[in-house]
């Protein structure tokens, strides 16, 4: 089939103003009306609030306004109400916000909210996932069973610090272990990171007199802002107003509603003026939400010949002092834990605890590149068992359709894609055949490694899209959604399917860039990974609506039934002779007949989308459908180690994924390279480091480290492209997934290389030395 | 020389404009820029110098305004991404697709156009010398890269 414009580069909508300095992000704009909000923070990772101080601050020039706790006490989630906005009580992470300041200029408000004074009774913590289950272990929340749900799927045990649990029962457990003829067995630890987009988060807010509320924020989730702040606040959705222009890259950490709250707040106390908090990147790491930490345990069965019988997985996930969205993270690492292979024998127990560390949200990969991590480095644990070729055991295990996910959803060639084609291919990108290790000079070895990933969303079952057409008079279109643009082209992508719908031109579709809660169509949020899909099949709904409105019009100016005619670039022609057609121009606004007198209006096209069939996971098993379709892919890493020093360097890395149909080329292929950069980034360098006090100790970019420029390797993609039935033009999600197993290839290279087993991120040359050295002793 | 207690205006040079602009002796060239100029190219990333994402030329060298004073820069010729007149490495970069979210290309385009200004026939290790000072945390780098060598190779020798 030949496309117009979808499987083409296109350039993205919004290019010129990125490049120029024009695009606008929520902290963009000033003007003098505006107050700045500065946020007075926790300096103790566990304590009882003795007193905060706020009189000397108060009585600072062009303070306005110091709010606390008590100044308008509400409790916040996602899930589960169990955060309030800024602390009340106590405080239960480093970092936590205490209060805010608002003055009349930024220097102003951080000038007094330095003499903002607050001691604490401190309170024994929480340091890990391990600890948090542990008999004695403090607690974080006293009445944890007793908070609000926002979900009524979360299960939290009371007088503990576990706040969800999930489980997975399938087939015969007991069974898989008579039938497995080797077992192996071993633990992972991942630690907390961040998402660290360039952008930090910021939001505007003020209140006009007749009770609306308006706010400007960097977010993921305009739709869910309004709706958490209506409720919170008791507006009607319609009186809060959402504007949300072009986002500085997000990677889940914008997906919660978050300083939204604290902006509504410092407006509502200073009469509704504007009030702008725009953080610093030390608060946007040690004070809002961070990448989940995880300790895993798997055990697996297998027969000699690789197949595997049976899997036993613990997922420890560590939501930091907050749930926010962790609960639904373990959901994820539980659906999906076993990795893209055929289990009939599973049981998964994911629990999601607190610990006194910054609290967590959606990290890209929502909980699967974690999980993947672990199931990964067991395949090559595994392999190595029985001998087997690391890339061998994959494709033997590789799930195909007719088998079944951990929660039981029966997997198609449509729902599932070709992981049999991703390995193959990623098998011949990196050389397999040259072997997984080769020396190739004086403590000089290369190694090969290579992992698996599938993921699907969890999107709550009502989880919808929208989209609107509205046609100008030239016979172009413009296209609304409620689809955020963070970065991934999401809204070109889009453009290219309304532009392949209607026949028209890339040139002539014009995309709004802002979501404006107030007139954009509704979209669940962008996230997951989702929004070509369902914005996507919205789209197409609201073209298939605009062409049959053209269509009608076009058989009244042409005479002729509607099923007479095409579309055809722009125009409608009659099928039997294209040579006689009428522009979109001439009927896009009604159609004119020569004596002036119009039938017809303007052309509106609306469509919208909800997944069918998603069903929520049963309590006791897990059974249910969480997300509409698999993406699975394999990775592939080479690397150079360094014997003598144990410092290596990446020097190739693979993904192959099957994208469904890949929309946008060149777009797609940034999006999983910069994944997989993110990826080798959380593999080699990136955590968050909390002293013995817990006290977050690397909250700038000088210690929290990414990566930077000539430190990347060559980087490869390559597509299969099994249709999903479901997607618009068969496409799936790609926008996570580079990230998925990248960092369990590279180890699974380095654990080879080096003769150790190296299982927990991040690895410096200092961790393959001592493990080398435990090796030795 | 330059004396100033509270706020005072200072004259700076900017994209070849002389402009009159109230600070405060300890405000950034990024922050006079930014709220007293609406010249919002420049983005505030760390404001600690770690991630580039505020680049402007001063003189024609990289400087990250977030590190210098708005005083600092009196006397000086200052450009930013909005004083560029559409070099070739804007083109690239599109072309390339060596952006995503956008947050970090108007520092990393005026740490790129130093580069070639100052070092139009840079080798490999030079370019990331020079870029390793800006942070992009969508692309994966590979394509920034590309965008910068297809500018290099065209200049002339």
């Amino acid at each position: 089939m030949q496309f117009l414009a979808v499987g083409k580069s296109v350039i993205r909508k919004e290019a010129w103003e990125k490049v120029t300095g024009q695009a606008k992000y929520t902290a963009d704009i000033s003007s003098p009306e505006l107050l700045y909000g500065v946020i007075v923070t926790s300096t103790c990772a566990h304590g009882n609030i003795k007193q905060i101080d706020i009189e000397t601050a108060r009585s600072m020039p062009g303070v306005r306004a110091v709010i606390t706790g008590d100044y308008y006490p509400i409790l916040t989630g996602s899930v589960i109400k169990d955060r309030p906005p800024l602390a009340s009580g106590k405080v239960r992470y480093y970092g936590e916000p205490v209060a805010v300041v608002v003055a009349d200029t930024e220097a102003e408000a951080a000038a007094a909210a330095l003499q903002v004074k607050v001691s604490y009774e401190e309170l024994p913590t929480v340091n890990s996932p391990a600890e948090a289950i542990k008999a004695n272990a403090p607690l974080l929340h006293e009445f944890v069973d007793q908070y609000q749900k926002s979900i009524p799927e979360v299960y939290p045990q009371a007088n503990s610090n576990v706040v969800h649990h999930v489980k997975i029962r399938k087939g015969d457990l007991n069974k898989g272990w008579e039938d497995a003829e080797v077992v192996v067995e071993g633990s992972f630890t991942l630690p907390m990171s961040d998402h660290i987009a360039m952008e930090t988060r910021n939001a505007m807010a003020h209140i006009l007199s007749d009770g609306k509320i308006i706010i400007r924020t960097s977010s993921q989730a305009p739709f869910p802002v309004r709706k958490m702040i209506s409720e919170q606040f008791g507006r009607d959705l319609g009186d809060v107003i959402v504007h949300v222009p072009l986002v500085g890259g997000a990677f889940g950490g914008k997906a919660s509603v978050e300083l939204e709250y604290l902006a509504v707040l410092a407006s509502q106390a200073v009469g509704g003026r504007k009030v702008i908090i725009s953080i610093s990147r030390e608060q946007d790491i040690a004070s809002f939400p961070v990448k989940i930490a995880l300790e895993a345990r798997i055990k697996l069965g297998a027969r000699r010949d690789g197949t595997l019988t049976a899997g036993e997985y613990t997922y420890l996930v560590g939501t930091g002092a907050y749930a926010e969205s962790g609960p639904r993270m373990a959901n994820a690492m539980a659906m999906s834990c076993t990795g893209p292979y055929k289990l009939d024998n599973v049981w998964c127990d994911a629990l999601c605890v607190y610990t006194n560390h910054t609290y967590a949200t959606a990290f890209r990969g929502f909980g699967h590149g974690s999980m993947t991590f672990a199931v990964e480095r067991m395949m090559d644990k595994l392999a190595a068992a029985l001998k087997m070729d690391p890339v061998q055991i994959r494709r033997k295990n590789a799930v195909k359709p007719g088998d079944t996910t951990p929660t039981q959803v029966e997997l198609t060639e449509s729902n599932l894609g070709n992981l049999q084609a991703c390995i193959d291919k990623a098998e011949t990108l990196i050389n397999w055949e040259q072997g997984q290790v080769q020396y190739v000079g004086e403590n000089k070895i290369l190694a090969r490694g290579v992992a698996c990933f599938w993921k699907t969303s969890s999107s709550p079952t009502d989880a919808l899209a929208s989209a609107v057409v509205t046609f100008n008079s030239d016979g172009s279109a413009n296209l609304q959604v409620g689809a955020v643009e963070i970065g991934p082209s999401t809204k070109t992508t889009l453009a290219q399917i309304l532009a392949e719908k209607l026949s028209l031109d890339i040139s002539r579709i014009h995309v709004e860039m802002e979501v404006d809660t107030g007139h954009s169509p509704h979209h669940w949020k962008t996230v997951a990974s989702m929004s070509t899909f369902m914005v996507g099949r919205a789209v197409e709904e609201a073209a298939d609506d605009a062409l049959k409105q053209l269509l009608s019009l076009a058989a009244i100016a042409m005479v002729c039934a509607p099923e007479d005619l095409m579309v055809e670039n722009g125009r409608i022609a009659y099928k039997d002779n294209p040579q006689e057609y009428i522009e979109f121009a001439d009927i896009a606004h009604g159609y004119k007949h020569a004596n002036g007198s119009t039938v017809g209006s303007q052309v509106i096209g609306r469509g919208s989308f909800v997944m069918p069939h998603l069903s929520p996971m049963d309590q006791e098993t897990g059974k249910g459908k969480p997300g509409p379709y698999q993406t699975p892919g394999a990775q592939a890493v080479e690397v150079e180690l360094n014997t003598a020093d144990y410092t290596y360097r990446i020097l190739k890395a693979v993904t192959v994924l099957d994208a469904g149909r890949v929309i946008n080329p060149k777009a797609a292929q940034g999006l999983v390279m910069g994944a997989m950069s993110m990826g080798l980034g959380l593999a080699t360098r990136e955590e968050l480091v909390f002293n013995q006090k817990q006290e977050l100790s690397n909250t700038s970019l000088r210690t929290y480290k990414v990566m930077h420029i000539g430190q990347q390797p060559e980087y490869i993609v390559d597509w299969v492209e099994t249709p999903n039935k479901a997607g618009p033009y068969g496409a799936r999600g790609l926008a996570e997934h580079g990230i998925l197993g990248i960092h369990a290839a590279l180890l699974n290279a380095l654990s080879k290389a080096a003769g150790v087993e190296l299982d927990q991120l991040p690895v410096y040359a200092e961790t393959i030395w001592k493990k080398v050295e435990e090796g030795r002793s | 020389m330059l004396q100033m207690i509270d706020e005072g205006l200072i004259e700076l040079n900017i994209n070849g404009e002389t402009r009159k602009v109230l600070v405060r002796p300890a405000d950034t060239l990024l922050f006079a820029l930014r709220e007293r100029l609406g010249l919002t190219g420049a983005k505030p990333g760390c404001e600690n110098g770690d991630c580039g994402a505020c680049t402007i030329l001063l003189d024609g060298w990289p400087v990250k305004s977030c590190l210098m004073l708005a005083v600092e820069a009196v006397g000086h010729q200052i450009t930013t991404i909005e004083g560029l007149e559409n070099p070739p490495i804007q083109q690239a970069f599109v072309e390339k697709f060596a952006f995503q979210c956008g947050y970090c290309t108007p520092g990393f385009i005026m740490n790129c156009q130093g580069l070639i200004n100052n070092h139009p026939e840079a080798d490999e290790a030079t370019i990331n010398e020079w870029l390793q000072s800006n942070i992009c945390r969508c692309t994966s780098y590979q394509e920034i890269t590309a965008a910068i060598k297809s500018v290099l190779q065209k200049n002339p020798a």
